[in-house]
């Protein structure tokens, strides 16, 4: 009995055991380590003349940028260095081609001086043109080149009367020359042909688009800027460019890296994938322009001889910001393969390489050749430890299995009593 | 062993068992409205992409500023056996400020950046001009512990949210917006899962790659491990004095084998329960 009893509670044992939650594991992806360079961001303001117009809950367009911005470098991280330029805030007269030179940095982009800011942007006065592209190109040299996000947070009231350069064409070759640049911009008392602009040129670089409507809202967007700059500047992909081939294709380590695609181009990349290792990639096409209403992005991986091993698609329509696919692929009989080239030689076996190619259907009414740079493409490579399929045959699991096993086992039981009782009667009657 | 005494310990023995059966009928989930888990921190961020998503939990309360037309990223967390839902609501700017209808849209994308299905919520909603927020929703598919690499299945992993608007007049971008959002998990323990495990799970590497020049590129070339930070096995790596014995039929150790020696030693002792249980009842001994 106490055998009995003893062997329950350790049966309860083992059954609470089981029953015991496994704890999920932990496998949120941190991200990496501050680099040693600062997060760098500059703010460029339209001193145009226009900026002078009182629509802003009766404010001037200027006076609730000056506040703004005032509030913005009393709350800056310290860790951030900010920049600050002006447009149109000298020249005074009617020479267009003077007019249009008009930018200047009041703040180099570096630890911010607060006082020795908010001096240089009281003492701004509204006066001249509006070159927006012009002061987009300088502000991208003032950040200079590095291998950590830049941001520009645009603020303007007026649309650009200096093009050419179209500041939406100048964005977008300044999001193409390999410094990871996105430009946010911000509209006061915007009309259309303004809104149209600032839209266009956040979409050419990833920035946003926000129409100012009060001093509160201006500020707080600034400030969320600001600190999005400190948020994400580590993380600049690697530059790459795809060959026309698998052959002349780069061969890639696990990471992120940047391209650029034209429309039905096609991009092809070498990865190299052991037998026991897992490939998984994925590719992010990001909507840069202006395209027609439908689009598709096909992400294949091929053996080097041109055999597809899987596919990754996504197609969408309508307004997005990128568009994704991805996909795992991992060698089918890792063991077979391997054994095979063993016996040969004594060398290692060479490690297989796989053929990644990105295409995409995506298209634009107007010229083709007005289509350079190409659109920006994100391509994100992991190897990894091969996951091979689960193999358990002629074990069972769940609650239901013992509830069967142990309703045949007590019938079994019951069975094997009555027989032997039956048994045992019949033989005492016989004896 | 008296039959008697044997007999009354059986009874509890089955009250017992039959407890422990009792929970393979999965209790009816109470269909409540998600809230932020008790004492989680509100996050006041969003990413603009992939590889800038806020990194936020399911539990906890997403609260942020933003413009029409943003598109907003957070990511999170699932592991196998969770059916995450997400519910986020939108208050929009003031009916006077808007041109017309709009359409929101919440996508859900896995580590690899594929598309993942929604199973119930409202995934894009449209709005009239005169609505005062919306609402979307997404139920995500239970996550499965393992799959082949070529189908779709939601894996253990990263995934990525993004809040968008797909349609709406031009005039109205830029307007200030409030989102508020949730991750919700389910964690259904009362449906078994597959067997199989995700070696690394989809956790999408960060940081920049480099591409392999000269000697390096040249076929043998070693790749270095994962960058996110899975090591691959090193070729030719022992994985247990066992690997290799038993191939074809013994995959190491699961559960599984629990499970079954346990019903084995259940049954037997029902066995024997049931054995003892037909014995005549003899005449009560006297004490």
């Amino acid at each position: 009995m106490i055998i009995l009893r003893r062997s329950i509670g350790v049966l309860l044992g083992l059954m609470a055991a089981l029953v015991l939650p496994g704890t999920p594991p932990a496998i949120a992806g941190e991200p990496g380590e501050l680099g040693a360079e600062p997060p760098k961001v500059e703010l460029v303001l339209d001193v145009s003349g226009s900026m002078r117009a009182n629509d802003i809950n009766g404010r001037s367009r200027i006076s609730v940028a000056q506040q703004a911005f005032r509030e913005v470098v009393d709350a800056l991280p310290d860790e951030t260095h900010l920049g600050i330029r002006v447009l149109g805030a000298t020249y005074p007269g009617d020479d267009k081609e003077k007019g249009c030179q008009d930018t200047q940095q009041i703040v180099p982009v570096g630890p911010v001086d607060r006082e020795q800011a908010k001096g240089a942007i009281a003492g701004l006065r509204p006066t001249g043109f509006t070159p927006v592209g012009l002061a987009l190109r300088g502000a991208a040299q003032d950040l200079g080149t590095g291998g950590t996000t830049r941001r520009i947070v645009l603020i303007t009231d007026g649309e650009d009367t200096c093009a050419p350069p179209d500041p939406c064409e100048v964005a977008r070759e300044l999001a193409a020359q390999g410094t990871h640049l996105v430009v946010d911009t911000l509209g006061l008392a915007p009309d259309e042909k303004v809104r149209k602009q600032l839209v266009c040129i956040a979409a050419a670089t990833g920035g946003s688009y926000t129409a100012a409507q009060s001093v509160e809202q201006l500020t707080d967007r600034i400030k969320q800027l600001v600190d999005r700059a400190k948020d994400t500047y580590t993380r600049t992909p690697a530059i790459v460019a795809g060959g026309g081939e698998c052959a002349k294709a780069p061969l890639l380590t696990p990471g992120v890296y940047t391209d650029r695609e034209r429309f039905s181009e096609h991009r092809w990349y070498r990865i190299a994938v052991r037998p026991d290792q897992e490939l998984r990639a994925s590719v992010s096409v990001g909507l840069d322009r202006p395209l027609n209403r439908d689009y598709g992005v096909l992400l294949r991986a091929t053996a080097t001889d041109g055999r597809e091993l899987v596919r990754g698609t996504d197609a969408g329509s309508g307004r997005t910001d990128v568009l994704s696919a991805g996909l795992r692929w991992s060698a089918t009989d890792p063991e077979e393969q391997v054994d095979e080239e063993t016996t040969d030689d004594e060398e290692p076996p060479p490690t297989p390489t796989v053929c990644l190619v990105v295409s995409n259907s995506f298209s634009a009414s107007g010229p083709v050749d007005a289509q350079t740079p190409g659109m920006p493409v994100e391509l994100t490579i992991d190897v990894v430890e091969r996951s091979p399929a689960p193999n358990s045959p002629g074990l069972g699991k769940g609650w239901l299995l013992l509830g069967v096993l142990t309703v045949a086992g007590l019938i079994t039981g019951l069975l094997a009593g009555w027989l032997t009782r039956w048994w045992v009667a019949t033989w005492r009657e016989n004896s | 062993m008296k039959p008697t005494t044997l007999r009354r310990a059986a009874l509890p023995f089955l009250a017992v068992t039959a407890g422990l059966l009792l929970p393979a009928v999965p209790a009816a989930a109470a269909p409540t409205s998600p809230t932020p888990s008790p004492g989680a921190v509100t996050v006041t961020k969003a990413g603009t992409s992939f590889l800038t998503a806020t990194g936020i939990s399911a539990g906890q309360p997403v609260k942020v500023a933003a413009s029409t037309g943003d598109y907003l990223y957070w990511s999170f967390p699932a592991s196998a056996g969770e059916t995450n839902s997400i519910t986020i609501t939108v208050t929009l700017p003031s009916a006077g400020a808007r041109h017309g209808a709009a359409t929101w849209t919440v996508d859900v994308f896995d580590g690899l950046r594929r598309r993942q299905a929604c199973t119930a919520g409202a995934q894009t909603p449209s709005v009239g001009k005169d609505d005062p927020r919306v609402a979307l929703g997404c139920t995500l598919r239970t996550v499965r512990p393992w799959a082949e690499p070529w189908s779709g299945d939601p894996l253990p992993g990263t995934y990525y949210v993004r809040l968008s608007t797909t349609e709406l007049p031009e005039q109205d971008l830029g307007l200030p917006v409030q989102v508020e959002m949730l991750v919700s998990t389910v964690d259904d323990g009362g449906t078994a899962l597959e067997d199989g495990k995700l070696k690394a799970p989809l956790v999408p590497a960060v940081e920049p790659g480099s591409v392999l020049t000269g000697a390096a590129a040249a076929p043998g070339a070693t790749p270095s491990p994962g960058a996110s930070g899975q090591p691959g096995l090193a070729a030719g790596e022992d994985e247990g004095w066992f690997d290799g014995w038993f191939d074809g039929w013994f995959d190491g150790f699961s559960s599984r084998w629990i499970w079954t020696s346990v019903g084995g030693i259940l049954a037997a002792v029902a066995g024997v329960v049931g054995f003892a249980l037909t014995r005549r009842p003899r005449r009560l001994t006297p004490r």
